[in-house]
């Protein structure tokens, strides 16, 4: 596209060199033209690239320079091989020739310009994009103004060229781009400006000699445009040059804030969960040394499980411990013995040693939920190495690396407890088959039984069994304390209960054997109450014991009253020898139709309401007296249901068990 | 929660248990008696505060009966609130340990013999 314009404007150029006549402002138009459509060229092609690099982008400014360079080099051969011959001299072959070269300046100076302006609107303001669009629009005019031929150093000419160079002065100092180059992409770019500058200067020579000459049509040099974007050329590639130049110092230092960043953000990334804390350690020991140019540097960590992991880079395990005994400053030794009580103040962190091989330290506590998890330690071999803007860098790598650790640990806490629940839930369901899904029992009562855990498991029982035709032992027992360890020792109560009570005895034998066989397997603190029934249907008698348990209910259907089954007894696993005996008394009587029996535990009667105040017996002996006449499993439910209405929402924090029997005849 | 404060009266420790023992309270009951028990032959506890007592708190007090006896330290509880004294009562505890209604009725306990 742009040569076939080019050609076409050399065809017209020559085309008026033949034809003189013909008007004067059609050379112009040809030149704005040209300008306007390698600027509409370089424009599209520039800009076009998304991503601004801005090497490339200088590379090519050095590439087209190089190109017309050589373009105008050939010229000037031209001239130095015809030195003197007529061709050299013969104003169509100048003017031929001057055209030439216009183009290939134009080519260089709109693409050089399109590429300034890219690097000028980067990171742009909407004020800067006005500015520059105002200065575009004077450079269009300054254009037109050219049409009209003003000459060279005329007052129009000159205030208009004060006039752009002013403006292009002031958007020359937008050069936020160069803090974003690297050391040796700043040594680059120095390079290609400069040559840049000396293509401009070769150019400017070969124009003024030919201006020189002065059998020129059309002098580039007496048209503000030109003159103008030179100027702003110039202006802008020694400002860049120099700016480039005084921030080659400060530009390790800009990339390794980079650096920061990216190791913080390699940290952020490391929280979620999948990647090991063990990752997390190496980014962090990492990060921080580059970040800080430390020689050596370990880090130590207390893990949930009690055991320390320890990461060293560049030093032996084995030295740790000199190094630690070698520091100087009070402050590091307590952070190194994780004796920090309060917030550190970073300046307290930064530490000498008296170590033969490393003489700076750092020392920064791992805080995970205010308590010290950790150090992270980094040494230099100089002294004095360290400083307070670096302990800021690795307090944030750190606490960075804290959020991670504790994550992990909440992360690790959770599965834990799913699975601790998980046992929970299966310990309930073992619990729950341990008591009787059927309760036995004749044409002569009926029985039925509630019981309720305050936590997932629970250390209430109760069973019945039928040892011989008519006889049936039944048994209610409650252990001391409430959860796993009650649950486990209701288990024992019941393998004892079912390897004694399939044997017709007495209550009080029962008892005492198993006392005995209790006594070997409770804990010292640990025991059992029970009360412990013979029913024998044969011959409608109750026989039964009470081993520290609270007293069971008897209704007489008789006499409409309740009366306590209080026979004296004490706990099972209380006495572990044959003393027990002594204390223990057995009690029997005989039912009549329609008598009731209730066993309770005491997360019955010791529930409280909200007032504090106990269910206690008599509670539980209204209840019973008022719903008396209901049918078995209905009683049951009413003796909850009171008790709950009772409690007023008051949540119970023990179990609690009910076994009715009732007396047919 | 329970508070226990304990001081010396001549030779007799004095542990004083106020509020509730539950399972959790329960072991500065039993740190308390685990002290007095190897210092001392003579306990008297007054729980004349105490409101309530689990099983696990009863507990506590069970394990330490073989060892007293065995060590001969003597030791008395008093002035139960009736609440409590059931407690002790329906476990049979009663037969086991002495109890005393009064501070006086219980150094009487302690001293004799």
């Amino acid at each position: 596209m742009l040569f076939t314009f080019f050609d076409l404007y050399m065809l017209f150029v020559e085309q008026y060199q033949l034809n003189v006549d013909l008007s004067k402002i059609l050379p112009q138009i040809f030149l704005t033209t040209m300008v306007l459509s390698t600027m509409a060229f370089y424009r599209y092609t520039i800009t076009k690239a998304d991503s601004i690099n801005f090497i490339d982008l200088l590379w090519r400014v050095f590439i087209t320079g190089l190109v017309t360079t050589i373009g105008s080099l050939l010229i000037r051969m031209f001239f130095y091989i015809f030195g003197n011959s007529t061709i050299s001299e013969n104003p169509l072959t100048i003017n031929f020739l001057y055209n030439i070269l216009i183009a290939l300046v134009i080519i260089y100076l709109v693409s050089t310009f399109v590429v300034w302006k890219r690097l000028i609107l980067y990171q742009k303001s909407k004020n800067l994009i006005q500015l520059w669009t105002f200065f575009e629009y004077a450079l269009m005019a300054s254009l037109i103004f050219d049409l009209f031929g003003n000459n060279y150093l005329s007052v129009n000419f000159n205030t208009l060229l004060i006039f752009l160079g002013g403006l292009g002065l002031v958007l020359s100092f937008n050069l936020k781009w160069i803090a974003y180059l690297n050391f040796k992409q700043k040594w680059k770019s120095i390079l290609f400006i400069l040559l840049s500058g000396i293509y401009l200067y070769h150019f400017m020579l070969n124009l003024m000699s030919f201006s020189d000459t002065e059998l020129l049509d059309i002098d580039l040099l007496e048209r503000v445009y030109f003159v103008a974007t030179f100027v702003f050329i110039i202006l802008y590639a020694t400002i860049a040059t120099l700016v480039t130049l005084f921030n080659l110092p400060t530009s390790s230092v800009f990339e390794r804030k980079l650096q920061e960043a990216i190791d913080f953000q390699k940290l952020s990334q490391s929280i979620p969960a999948g990647q090991s804390t063990e990752q997390t350690y190496d980014i962090l020991l990492e990060s921080s040394m580059s970040a800080v140019f430390a020689d050596a540097a370990w880090l130590e960590v207390k893990e949930n499980d009690g055991s320390t992991t320890l990461i060293t880079r560049a030093i032996a395990s084995v030295t740790v411990p000199d190094i630690k005994q070698s520091v100087k400053q009070e402050f590091i030794k307590k952070i190194l013995s994780y004796q920090l009580t309060k917030e550190f103040a970073p300046h307290k962190v930064i530490g000498t040693l008296s170590h033969p091989d490393y003489k700076s330290i750092i020392a920064v506590p791992i805080l995970v939920q205010n308590t010290q998890i950790g150090t992270l330690i980094l040494l230099q071999e100089v002294g004095d190495a360290f400083n307070r803007e670096m302990v800021d860098i690795i307090t944030t790598f750190v606490n960075q690396a804290s959020i991670s650790i504790e994550n992990f640990r909440l992360i690790q806490e959770a599965i834990e407890n799913e699975r601790y629940k998980e046992q929970l839930k299966i310990a309930k369901s073992v619990q729950k088959s341990l008591l009787p899904s059927i309760l036995e029992h004749n044409e002569c009562f009926e029985i039925a039984a509630y019981s309720m855990a305050a936590d997932e498991v629970g250390g209430d029982y109760y069973d019945i069994t039928e040892p011989a035709e008519g006889i049936f032992n039944l048994v209610i027992g409650d252990v001391s304390g409430k959860g796993t360890s009650a649950a486990f020792n209701m288990a024992q109560m019941r393998g004892i209960f079912h390897s004694l009570a399939q044997q017709e005895t007495s209550a009080k034998s029962f008892i005492t054997s198993a006392n005995l066989a209790l006594g070997k397997c409770l804990e010292r603190n640990s025991f059992i109450t029970a009360m412990y029934f013979v029913l024998n249907t044969n011959n409608k008698q109750l026989n039964y014991v009470r081993a520290g348990h609270c007293p069971a209910m008897y209704y007489s259907a008789a006499s409409k009253e309740i009366k306590q089954l209080e026979a004296d007894g004490v706990g099972l696993g209380i006495i572990r020898n044959s003393e027990y005996n002594d204390y223990v008394e057995e009690e029997t009587f005989s039912y009549g139709p329609g008598d009731l029996l209730l066993l309770y535990t005491d997360g019955i009667v010791e529930a409280k309401n909200e007032q504090r105040e106990q269910y206690g017996a008599t509670g539980l002996q209204r209840s019973l007296l008022k719903h008396i006449n209901e049918p078995l499993d209905k009683l049951n439910d009413s003796l909850i249901e009171d008790l709950i209405e009772f409690l007023n929402g008051n949540k119970l924090d023990d179990d609690y068990t009910l076994t009715l029997v009732r007396f047919k005849s | 929660m329970v508070e226990i404060n304990t001081h010396t009266e001549e030779d007799i420790q004095v542990i004083d248990v106020a509020g509730e023992i539950d399972a959790s309270s329960s072991i500065e009951l039993d740190n308390a008696l685990n002290h007095a028990s190897k210092n001392f032959k003579k306990i008297l506890i007054d729980l004349g505060q105490l409101e309530y007592i689990s099983s696990a708190g009863l507990g506590v007090f069970i394990s330490y009966l073989e060892e007293l006896k065995k060590e001969e330290v003597k030791l008395v509880i008093y002035g139960l609130q009736e609440q409590v004294s059931e407690v002790f009562e329906i476990l049979g505890l009663q037969h086991l340990m002495n109890i005393s209604g009064s501070k006086e009725e219980a150094l009487t306990v302690l001293n004799e013999g």
